[in-house]
């Protein structure tokens, strides 16, 4: 028998916490991200939700829609996954900013640029564990980045295997950057094994009541 | 134009009507199709994970595909097809990331088989139920790096299979 998935809601002080945690997360990103691409980087204050997992295609404009994701496992006092999506245009952007080059559509990116994008996902997703971690005092321990460019659906597939016996939320923190009047939109999923929202909340002093 | 029906991850659905049915966006998972060609009675599992190890679950019955090959068989029968006239066309199971992403960073707590190598253990686990239960495969297009929608007309029992990089396939 599985166990029935409870729907839960975060509360406003939940929400608050875990955006705290984007913004510092986002801002220890965005300083990575000017250092890389040697220009000014802005960013917006982030949006966090818990968002069911089905409902993930759907941020990026439904199951077929050409994404490109960074995929980390996270091992350490909590596991789970990190993922981030990258809608085309934005992936575009971000890869020519990285590896100055003509822009192209993403299916049709360069290994160099899709290595840069790689690695930058590992740095955005790396600088929010890290605040994350800071915050709560656990461990995060990211793995090696994987990537792929393909239908937003079938990403997302690799994640849900991963999970598919826990929690049926994830914490979608949703992030915008300016990089020099450029705008790219990320979204950055945290995947929680069974527990680990749990823990990260009441670590934060805003538990699941 | 048919209506189409979409059959979301772990969902199944079996139809005397002629629809399409459609699963979009399948990485690892795996699309099985099963067609009677002379009841026209077409069913699709969208498989998740290879092995229910005793997990079965009620509100997802296309889940494992150990278990949903042969529900996916008795929900055709149920419904009128012949149980030794049913073909079977398989799509997915491929491997998404290059690098082995859900190995977990503690390499001594599990080989990194959880997430790496799923597609094609689906794929693998599905034909060995089709074997048990005698289902000839009669169409397949599984593997490689790259993602997937199926569309299956049940009036015909055409599988339409399209990707980002390889186009459109018609199994």
């Amino acid at each position: 028998m599985t166990v029935e998935p409870t729907p839960r809601q975060l509360s406003a002080m939940q929400i608050d916490a875990l955006r705290e945690v984007g913004n510092i997360g986002a801002g220890n990103a965005a300083i990575a991200l000017s250092q890389m691409v040697d220009k000014k980087v802005d960013l917006s204050v982030p949006k966090a939700s818990l968002v069911p997992l089905v409902g993930v295609p759907g941020l990026v404009g439904g199951p077929e829609t050409t994404v490109a994701g960074v995929y980390l496992s996270i091992a350490g006092d909590c596991s789970g996954s990190i993922l981030l999506l990258l809608e085309k245009e934005s992936a575009s952007s971000l890869a020519t900013l990285m590896v100055p080059g003509e822009a192209r559509a993403v299916p049709e990116l360069d290994v160099v640029k899709r290595s840069a994008l790689q690695e930058t996902g590992s740095i955005l997703s790396g600088a929010y564990l890290m605040a994350l971690g800071q915050l709560t005092g656990l461990l995060f321990k990211p793995s090696v980045p994987g990537f792929a460019m393909d239908m937003a659906g079938a990403i997302i597939d690799h994640v849900l295997v991963d999970l598919a016996s826990t929690e049926d939320y994830v914490l979608v923190v949703e992030t915008d950057f300016m990089v020099s009047g450029v705008k790219i939109l990320g979204h950055l999923i945290l995947f929680p094994d069974l527990g680990m929202l749990a823990t990260i909340l009441e670590r934060l002093g805003v538990p699941f009541e | 134009m048919s209506e189409v029906v979409s059959v979301g991850v772990a969902e199944l659905k079996v139809s005397d009507n002629s629809l399409v049915l459609a699963s979009f966006g399948l990485g690892s998972c795996v699309a099985v199709t099963m067609f009677d060609s002379l009841k026209r009675i077409g069913g699709l599992a969208h498989v998740m994970l290879p092995e229910s190890r005793g997990k079965e679950s009620e509100s997802a019955p296309g889940k494992f595909a150990d278990a949903a090959v042969e529900r996916l068989l008795a929900e055709m029968v149920k419904m009128g097809a012949r149980s030794n006239g049913v073909k079977c066309k398989i799509v997915g199971g491929a491997q998404m990331f290059e690098v082995p992403g859900s190995h977990k960073l503690d390499k001594f707590a599990k080989p990194p088989e959880s997430a790496s190598h799923i597609g094609a253990r689906n794929v693998g686990a599905v034909k060995s139920e089709l074997a048990r239960l005698k289902i000839p495969l009669v169409g397949e297009d599984t593997g490689g790096n790259y993602g997937r929608t199926v569309r299956f007309n049940t009036s015909n029992g055409e599988v339409e299979v399209t990707s980002i990089y390889h186009g459109r396939t018609v199994l």
